[in-house]
């Protein structure tokens, strides 16, 4: 994803004056070929990220559109204050990277996971929050920011994610996208890292003669709200990130139906719990801790779902 | 509290292959900066830091914060050469199903003071814990780049206007940061001059001459009524010569032939 975002990155300099890319002293082996070859496009503020927000704010103020990078929660929590009040409230074309989605960043620990990213950029009005869940999306969606005059939060992941689409999707602000759809026993709603992992459980499920639809939805807010309600309507819905529990894609889904006064036949969020990581690992290690395997999600699944009794397919 | 003509280079070597090993068997990042304050932390645990290994809690115990918590595989081991904690502990280090994480964290180790893995927070939690404890002094080692957030300076401010005189700071100053030296990043200089400024009373010293930390911490405050700044020159990957100085092994991790060089570096 990594890749994909500085070809892009590269891209639009070529053309576009506008573009300036400021980092928090992050992105060694990324930002090299940009650096070189756009020296006065790109900004390292040192490690001050309350300062690199700020100064992408005041270029934004000066009509430049601005890609400022961290790791996630460096691009996030720490600069808070200045996202919410100089990239929000003056509604601002500052486009923030958070690169290390959820436990990308695995044995470094808690200081570096980034859990709490969606939940707070959902909070500030006017933000655009985007979680893609492979780099044909990511490139998709920084090629909709370049049109677009408001702030975005770019959740990424940390290098090589397998990808979920085989080509460029046509991706509109606030719509999900379908990207597999065998039956109505159950629809997963995913976001960013765990789209893949959805379709794995999806094919997992299928094997057991339990046949759904993934849904990939990178625009955690706006929210595809007409999605959600047709297909809560329908079918048990789940949702599932790599993202604590509170605040991210389930609750914004959950909300919606809540809103909606809709009771899907069963509803199930899965999400990492409201704690800090305490069993040391790596990235797929603490996906098992955490019952973020496609193993586990599957099970989860067809346990609501027999709970329920919903299914339009035999039981094989 | 500790025995006599103790080699302290020595243990500086047994510091250094522990964290060698631990970085090594978990292909860990952050290598050159555990190696780059290796001496300067067991010239504080052996000999600067009133302190009591058996009893980690000692109300009156001399506090230390790693606020470059990344370099913390360098903190695990001194803290074993220390005897806090048995040498096992540190094959947990950054292993799947393991104890200790890649920054420092407090709870996972005897002797760990504070949780800590994002830069310039170690010297507001020092600040607060040297008000609290005035029989203690409250140690704070932090990195050169890690100068470069707001949050020390706000803190260097306060503590200077208070003149908290039980708190020391220390600068690993080994001019290497994520994306290159410190000059060419955001210049720190002249960094001394900076915190003077600030009613800090500062000394600097070669961080890799045990002997010369410890003289140097020999009398603390450094001027009574102000808080103490050590800036500590020191060379990044320290002790394996072809870490030293470089940038890659911010993020390398030693492959076996290396680390055998490595290792035969410490003997």
């Amino acid at each position: 994803m990594r890749k994909t975002f500085v070809e892009r990155l590269l891209t639009y300099a070529e053309t576009d004056q506008r573009l300036h890319v400021v980092t928090g002293d992050l992105g060694y082996s990324v930002f090299e070929p940009f650096a070189a070859r756009f020296e006065d496009k790109f900004i390292n503020a040192g490690i001050a990220e309350q300062n690199m927000i700020g100064l992408s704010a005041g270029l934004a103020l000066s009509g430049k559109v601005v890609f400022a990078y961290s790791i996630t929660p460096f691009a996030t929590a720490r600069p808070f204050e200045q996202i919410r009040m100089d990239v929000g409230y003056h509604d601002l074309p500052v486009r923030i990277i958070g690169t290390g989605a959820g436990l990308s960043y695995g044995t470094l620990g808690p200081s570096h996971h980034g859990c709490e990213d969606l939940a707070l950029m959902r909070a500030i009005p006017n933000m655009i929050v985007t979680a893609p869940a492979d780099r044909f999306e990511l490139g998709a969606i920084m090629d909709l920011s370049m049109k677009n005059p408001h702030p975005f939060y770019i959740r990424i992941g940390r290098s090589s994610e397998p990808d979920v689409h085989s080509a460029p999707p046509k991706l509109e602000i606030g719509k999900g996208i379908v990207v597999l759809d065998e039956g109505n026993d159950f629809a997963i709603l995913a976001c960013g890292n765990m789209v893949a992992g959805a379709k794995e459980t999806a094919h997992l499920l299928a094997k057991k003669g339990i046949r759904g639809k993934v849904v990939s939805m990178p625009f955690v807010k706006p929210l595809d709200s007409e999605m959600v309600a047709r297909l809560g309507t329908s079918m048990p819905l789940f949702t599932c990130e790599e993202h604590s529990i509170i605040g991210g894609l389930g609750s914004a889904v959950a909300e919606t139906l809540a809103d909606e006064g809709i009771r899907p036949p069963a509803f199930g969020r899965i999400a990492l719990p409201d704690a800090f990581q305490k069993k040391v690992g790596k990235h797929a290690y603490l996906r098992q801790v955490n019952g973020l395997t496609p193993d586990d999600i599957a099970a989860k699944i067809e346990r609501k779902i027999d709970g329920i009794g919903h299914r339009t397919t035999k039981k094989l | 509290m500790m025995e006599k003509k103790d080699d302290l280079p020595t243990r500086a070597k047994a510091v250094r292959r522990n964290i060698l090993a631990m970085v090594s068997r978990s292909e860990s990042a952050h290598v050159g900066t555990a190696l780059s304050c290796a001496d300067l932390l067991v010239a504080l645990y052996f000999g600067v830091m009133r302190i009591d290994p058996k009893k980690p809690q000692w109300d009156e115990r001399d506090r230390f914060l790693l606020s470059k918590g990344h370099g913390c595989s360098a903190l695990y081991a001194t803290l074993v050469e220390r005897g806090y904690a048995d040498t096992k502990i540190l094959d947990g280090f950054c292993m799947d199903g393991g104890t200790l994480w890649g920054h420092a964290t407090s709870k996972t180790m005897p002797g760990v003071e504070a949780s800590t893995g994002s830069l310039g927070h170690g010297l507001p939690l020092g600040l607060g814990m040297a008000i609290a404890n005035n029989k203690s002094k409250v140690f704070v080692l932090m990195g050169d780049g890690e100068c470069d957030e707001g949050s020390v300076w706000e803190a260097a401010l306060l503590a200077g206007h208070r003149g908290q005189d039980n708190l020391v700071a220390i600068i690993d100053y080994n001019k290497i940061q994520s994306l290159g030296s410190t000059r060419e990043v955001l210049d720190l200089e002249p960094l001394a001059a900076k915190w003077k400024a600030m009613r800090w009373s500062v000394r600097e010293v070669d961080g890799h001459d045990i002997a010369a930390v410890q003289k140097t911490l020999k009398k603390l405050p450094f001027h009574k009524g102000k808080p103490s700044l050590l800036i500590a020159h020191t060379t990044k990957g320290k002790g394996v010569s072809y870490m030293e100085n470089s940038l890659d092994w911010h993020y390398k991790t030693p492959d076996k032939k290396q680390l055998k060089e490595a290792l035969e570096e410490q003997e």
